[in-house]
């Protein structure tokens, strides 16, 4: 199963590998993680993806807790979110094939961002399934090049995940 | 004033009153030994680095406080590597300063640069870098908070030379700074009440004390609480001492080679009271199997303990002694005279025993040290048969008085935690019992120990073999011996002497007997070869399948 966790953490060097460093001792590969600064520039909130066993990765949270630099950890996977990644693909477009390759784009709302001679770049954002179907129908047309942000997340509603509510923090 | 890095370092010590750090030089750490030549913090120069941290270690579980040690970049800092693992496995507080190339050449490969806060992410509670000389005041304040508070553990403070010589004005923070570091004291109440009514109930209650309640200083809370509902009391190896050795209720130590009638008690028990103890493998065996009939409670500090070996009724995160004083009130006085009785059954059914002949037996070795000392002595040991031998024999009555590398299982801890543990209770009978196979690991320390001119007693169980590592050979490599039998043994006594140590070799137990008053009365140190069995070995072995020495 597949298990989403946001963690806070304080903007200091070597706190990625101290995370990354639990997930690996345990066997856990890493899908996605995505890091960048908060609203507070002290802080910066990192978005895993991973996949395991729940019972373990319940102990690997409750580890991540333990590290000083870390603020709060939630496993959001239970919860009511919302999840966006970012793609940038760089397809191969003869001038013929541009037409239809800005129609895909359409339908996905994703934008051309750069154009080569024979190249195409496109950005997308959306959750996991708009991303893969993304993929999907660029496939044909050969894609030269794809990076994937990973996955970002926040609850839904007026619940959050931030800084504010760790007192509320169960064991 | 403006003073340097270096002068800060040492004066932020002197602010944590810390009288002692034990240290090994080199070009990197310079500045520092500079500053400290003058200052009164007393700085005992051992003979391998390994030695310092194994020192800084045993001092600090000897007298409870944070021990710091201090080596150079490079190969000193790589050779401290064992001992802060040993720190972190059995939650000892230390803080662990080390050089480091200037902060120019960091991260060029550059003489003696190794990345020593990568190389201990996995065995310190947190490290540091410290580029800055502004930071490195409210460091070592942070320091010193995370090392003592909550489950203790090692901090490792790493320091560019040249971050070292820079000028700060020394202000030494009153606070520490810290965003999310918060250890909770207080268990909750809703639980505390919650295992009260599951102790009240009970009609077979053991309790399983460990580590955490040495730390928390909670042995008089945890005396009562046995008392109180008449539970017997069981021991891990690193809680050893926490409760009298001599109490009715004691039922010695549990795991592999614990008593059979405390594993029988857990087997047997409908209650399991776990407190600061982390469910080691050690002593669960197979978990599946472990106190079958038990609803357990665990108190523990440590939030990540709490289920994570074994399914827990009652998880109570909180500091052993707040909890237990929270608890006590609660309480219903008890006799529970049937359970008592039973385990007085299990206790003559099934005693710890070993066969007196005319060779020296190393169990009579440890009978015969707890007699003579009234089992007021501290004693630190080594790891092997030696080791677990002393925990079955020698009954602790003092709080702390085992200096022993537990879950790291770390030879050639013996001696040189001795000497910190030495130095720390100077009015302390310090007794080091160690194997002929650990004790050659670090006896280059004998030289600091006659520098600091202290009065160890060694007792080396000789058997001239990796006994622990031969006794699992024999027990599941149907006796294929292979890499554990000594074909040479350095002459111990003759070793002694070099050390101006006067040295006994004693191979019977009269002699025994009759040598032992005379050497633990010596003013200094001593050293007694014992020439035990080598054929003894520990039982009972409680648990088969997988085990590694
Ligand atoms: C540093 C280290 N290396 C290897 C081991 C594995 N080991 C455990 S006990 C033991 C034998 C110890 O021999 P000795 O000190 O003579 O004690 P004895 O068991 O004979 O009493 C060994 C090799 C260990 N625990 N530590
Ligand atoms: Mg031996």
């Amino acid at each position: 199963m597949y298990h989403t966790l946001t963690v806070l953490v304080a903007n200091s060097p070597g706190v990625l590998y101290r995370v990354v460093g639990l997930f690996s001792r345990r066997g856990f590969n890493i899908d996605s993680l995505a890091v960048g600064q908060t609203e507070n520039e002290n802080v910066s909130r990192m978005t895993i993806v991973v996949e395991g066993d729940a019972l373990i990765l319940e102990q690997v949270t409750k580890q991540l807790r333990k590290l000083i630099d870390v603020i709060k950890v939630s496993n959001i996977t239970a919860e009511e979110f919302v999840a966006r990644e970012l793609v940038l693909a760089k397809v191969t477009a003869n001038p013929a094939q541009r037409g239809e390759i800005m129609q895909i784009a359409d339908i996905f709302r994703a934008r051309i961002v750069d154009l080569g001679r024979r190249t195409l770049t496109l950005e997308c954002t959306g959750d996991e399934a708009k991303i893969k179907a993304f993929e999907e129908s660029l496939r044909p047309y050969g894609i030269k090049e794809l990076v994937r942000t990973g996955k970002i997340a926040l609850l839904r509603g007026s619940k959050y995940a931030g800084v504010n509510n760790i007192k509320e923090e169960a064991l | 004033m403006e003073v340097t890095a270096a002068q800060a370092l040492v004066q932020a010590l002197e602010q944590e009153n810390i009288p002692i750090v034990f240290g090994y030089p080199g070009g990197s750490t310079l500045p520092v030994y500079d500053v400290l030549a003058s200052s009164a913090i007393k700085h005992v120069l051992v003979r391998h680095e390994q030695g310092a941290v194994f020192a800084a270690n045993g001092y600090a579980r000897a007298t409870g406080r944070v021990g710091v040690c201090i080596a150079t970049s490079g190969p000193g800092a790589t050779n401290l590597v064992t001992g802060i693992a040993d720190a972190y496995m059995d939650s000892v507080p230390l803080v662990i300063f080390t050089g480091q190339v200037p902060t120019t050449q960091v991260g060029t490969d550059a003489f003696q640069e190794v990345d020593i806060t990568g190389i201990t992410v996995p065995i310190t509670k947190h490290n540091y870098l410290v580029k800055d000389h502004r930071k490195l005041l409210q460091t070592i304040k942070n320091a010193f908070y995370i090392a003592a508070t909550g489950r203790p553990g090692p901090v490792l403070i790493d320091m560019p030379q040249d971050m070292l010589k820079n000028k700060i004005s020394f202000r030494y923070p009153k606070n520490v700074s810290l965003q999310s570091y918060k250890p909770v004291l207080e268990g909750h109440f809703g639980k505390i009440n919650e295992a009260a009514r599951l102790i009240n109930k009970s009609r077979r209650p053991v309790i399983y004390a460990g580590g955490g309640i040495l730390i928390s200083q909670a042995c008089e809370e945890l005396k009562q609480l046995a008392e109180v509902i008449s539970a017997p009391v069981t021991n891990t190896f690193r809680g050893l001492s926490c409760f009298s050795g001599e109490h009715p209720l004691f039922l010695g130590m549990l795991g592999l080679h614990g008593t059979r009638y405390a594993n029988l008690a857990v087997t047997e028990c409908d209650l399991l009271i776990a407190l600061g103890v982390r469910f080691d493998d050690r002593v669960t065996g197979k978990v599946a199997t472990f106190a079958p009939e038990a609803k357990i409670i665990h108190v523990d500090i440590d939030p990540a303990e709490i289920g994570k070996n074994v399914r827990i009724q009652v998880p109570i995160v909180g500091d052993v002694k707040v909890v237990l004083q929270a608890l006590l009130p609660l309480l219903k006085k008890t006799d529970r005279a049937a359970w008592l009785q039973r385990i007085e059954e299990l206790k003559k059914l099934y005693p710890l025993f070993y066969h007196q002949e005319n060779v020296l037996k190393p169990q009579f070795v440890l009978e015969e040290l707890f007699r003579l000392t009234d089992g007021e002595a501290v004693i630190a040991t080594d790891v092997g048969q030696h080791q677990m031998w002393t925990a079955q024999y020698y009954r602790f009555k003092k709080p702390g008085a085992i200096i022993s590398s537990g879950g790291l299982g770390a030879m050639g801890f013996g001696l040189p935690a001795a000497i910190g543990a030495q130095l720390g209770l100077p009015g302390e009978k310090v007794i080091l019992v160690t194997g002929d196979g650990s004790f050659q690991m670090t006896m280059p320390e004998l030289a600091t120990m006659v520098e600091q001119k202290l009065p160890l007693k060694i007792f080396i169980l000789n058997n001239r073999a990796l006994g622990m590592v031969r006794q699992l050979q024999e027990f599941y490599y149907d006796k294929r011996y292979f890499g554990v039998n000594f074909e040479f043994v350095p002459d111990f006594v003759v070793l002694a002497r070099a050390y101006g140590i006067p040295g006994y070799n004693i191979s019977t137990p009269d002699e025994l007997t009759q040598r032992l008053p005379e050497v633990l009365n010596t003013p200094g140190p001593v050293l007694v070869n014992c020439l035990i069995d080598p054929l003894e070995n520990v039982l009972p072995m409680a648990l088969s399948g997988q085990m590694t020495g």
